[in-house]
């Protein structure tokens, strides 16, 4: 089949999937009586009188169905509510604190990718010896450890016991007022690139200072999981006919693990950023909230606690969407990478 | 399949690991009994209001939290907090699991399609972002917590299930017993289920120290349990402002942080022991050879 039909297939499919996405989350709402779902209306007590005619007006007690339309109508023009917790459309928020959330997920998922697979592929070529033990050993650990634990671990000790050496937050109360000032330009409103881009030493610093700890704690979980993925995909690889191959042409073992054996192993990899986007939106919301680290993990933590539904559901259905089109983009790339893969026609 | 087990270091580590837990769960009324007249054992005990942790004494061996919640106590009973929700979620997830799997695979068509994309809308979501989700919704509580980890969980068993059914659906004794005029639900009860999931069963169940991250993970962020419930999670939360000590004696509250997270810690890496040396036993492509 040709890459052009395949991918419009797929998107085909994408329809039902986000169809029942929205279905999903609008049924979730739904869950809340007309009443309770009007007094979001509601910006003064006395209008408690009115929730009839709030009701009525909204159309808060029509059909699932006809509701459904109206509100996936609002969603489809960009209207996903109002957040109370930073008093601005849900949708803004979501432009707000994205940035400071994509400079996590840019610095950290080549960190977690390239880790994974050097210690992944070191441990699978020395199979069953010490460092091939020693590796998974501190796979299980990392992937036993509670993320919540390790950032607060990792503040105790390098925020706390080395006095300030990397604090929480993003940028430090001076470099704030650089960064809000005039001759600061904000291209990206993510403080590292932005720093590079003014070619201001002391702001990248400092951005780089605040930013270390949240990677880590948001690489470590995923870098063991990275890392036995590739071990067991590496071994399976090295079992291979053409390693043998390989080694019976008289190849040194440095060539038929790099090149024979990695070339191949990689691809299963490949197909797992799909599950790498899950996880760091995963991580985001609970190491920022660590970190006090404002971006939008942090703003959809304040939502949940304080039950802002609109941004919580709303944030929900973001990532949702997100995620689908990235595991759709990954599926089309793996079909790219490995010949093998027919689309979706008959195995010859 | 247990002497093999048992001979591996690091899944008898695993062993032991969890049955100290279960040791601790069981005997919790002895180990941290519960003070005269307090009514519900699972609610920390606490002497007054203040918000300064104390530090391990005699009378408070591990130390006390803010709000002078006992640590020794919450985390002993956090125990059996924690076995309570992983072995509910995952009972939950497998019934479900097993009874939309099975239909699923066995019947294949209309009924496979409808329940496959029931799932891939599920699926859709990162699991947390979902839990927190629901949990904000039905308001939070460790019951908000379960049902929310067993709504983002139960996709995956379904299609795991689905799989080793549809692996059995053709052999010739599932054909043999459908010829001798057995009906559907006895064909996958007695037949095609148990020489299917087992391998799934067992996977299962490892999961169990995964849901009970998740869980702290939820309880952490302030949306699982009421405050001063004998969870882990919430008692790593209230270390949250004490985690840098006062000047000269940075590491003064190390224990409110560290003794809470380190049973957490040990309780999901005894199932992950336990899941890794599994995982190569069933998965013959990586048998020693």
């Amino acid at each position: 089949m040709e890459l052009r039909s395949y991918i419009f297939r797929r998107l085909l499919l994408l329809i039902p999937v986000l169809f029942g996405v929205t279905v999903f989350i609008f049924g979730i709402t739904m869950l809340f009586s007309p009443t309770q779902r009007a007094t979001l209306y509601i910006t003064s007590p006395q209008q408690m009188r009115d929730l009839a005619t709030i009701i009525a007006r909204y159309g808060l007690d029509r059909p699932f169905w006809s509701q459904y339309a109206t509100w996936i109508g609002q969603v489809l023009t960009g209207n996903l509510g109002w957040s109370n917790v930073v008093s601005m459309p849900v949708w803004n928020a979501i432009w707000h604190y994205l940035p400071a959330t994509l400079e996590l997920a840019i610095v950290a998922a080549p960190l977690i990718i390239l880790t994974g697979i050097f210690l992944g592929s070191k441990a699978a070529a020395h199979k069953d010896r010490p460092l091939d033990h020693g590796t998974r050993v501190i796979a299980i650990v990392g992937w036993s450890l509670p993320t919540f634990w390790l950032g607060l671990i990792l503040l105790m000790i390098f925020y706390g016991y080395f006095r300030g050496f990397l604090p929480p937050g993003r940028l430090s109360t001076q470099m704030e007022v650089v960064v809000t000032s005039a001759d600061f330009i904000r291209y990206t409103r993510m403080n590292t690139i932005d720093a590079i881009l003014n070619l201001n030493g002391p702001v990248l610093l400092d951005a780089l200072r605040h930013i270390i700890l949240p990677v880590i704690t948001l690489s470590v979980v995923n870098v063991a999981f990275i890392m036995r993925l590739m071990r067991s995909s590496m071994l399976e690889s090295l079992g291979k006919g053409y390693i043998l191959t390989a080694r019976a042409k008289g190849l040194s073992e440095r060539v038929v693990v790099n090149k024979h054996a990695r070339r191949n192993a990689l691809i299963p990899v490949i197909t797992i950023s799909g599950y790498l986007f899950a996880a760091l939106a995963n991580g985001v919301v609970i190491t920022e909230t660590i970190f006090s680290y404002k971006g939008i993990g942090w703003w959809a933590w304040q939502s949940a606690i304080r039950l802002d539904i609109a941004s919580v559901l709303g944030f929900a259905l973001f990532n949702a969407v997100l995620f689908v089109v990235v595991n759709l983009v990954v599926d089309v790339l793996y079909t790219r990478v490995d010949p093998r893969v027919r689309l979706g026609g008959t195995v010859q | 399949m247990i002497r093999q087990l048992v001979k591996n270091p690091l899944s008898l580590a695993g062993i032991i690991i969890l049955l100290i837990f279960v040791v601790i769960a069981i005997f919790a009324p002895l180990i941290a009994p519960t003070p005269d007249g307090h009514l519900n054992p699972y609610m920390i005990p606490h002497e007054g209001y203040s918000p300064i942790p104390q530090p391990p004494s005699e009378e408070h061996i591990f130390g006390t939290t803010e709000g002078q919640y006992d640590i020794f106590y919450g985390v002993i009973w956090g125990t059996r907090s924690a076995f309570q929700v992983g072995l509910v979620v995952i009972g939950i997830v497998v019934v479900i699991g097993i009874i939309l799997g099975s239909l699923a695979g066995y019947f294949g068509g209309i009924i496979d399609e409808v329940i496959m994309r029931i799932t891939d809308i599920f699926l859709a979501f990162p699991t947390l972002i979902l839990a927190m989700a629901i949990v904000s919704v039905l308001g939070p509580s460790l019951k908000s917590v379960m049902i929310a980890l067993a709504v983002v969980s139960w996709p995956s068993y379904a299609r795991l299930i689905r799989g080793d059914i549809l692996q059995v659906r053709e052999e010739d004794y599932i054909e043999a017993s459908r010829g001798i005029g057995a009906s559907s639900s006895r064909v996958i009860i007695r037949h095609a289920l148990p020489n299917a999931i087992y391998p799934t069963l067992v996977m299962a169940s490892l999961d169990i120290g995964a849901i009970v991250l998740s869980a702290a993970a939820l309880s952490f962020l302030g949306l699982g349990a009421p405050e001063g419930y004998a969870d882990w999670g919430q008692l790593t939360s209230f270390a949250r402002n004490w985690i840098v000590g006062p000047y000269g004696e940075p590491l003064k509250y190390w224990y409110a942080v560290t003794i809470p997270g380190l049973f957490i810690l040990f309780f999901v890496l005894g199932w992950n022991l336990l899941g890794d040396a599994f995982r190569d036993i069933l998965d013959p492509r990586l048998a020693r050879r």
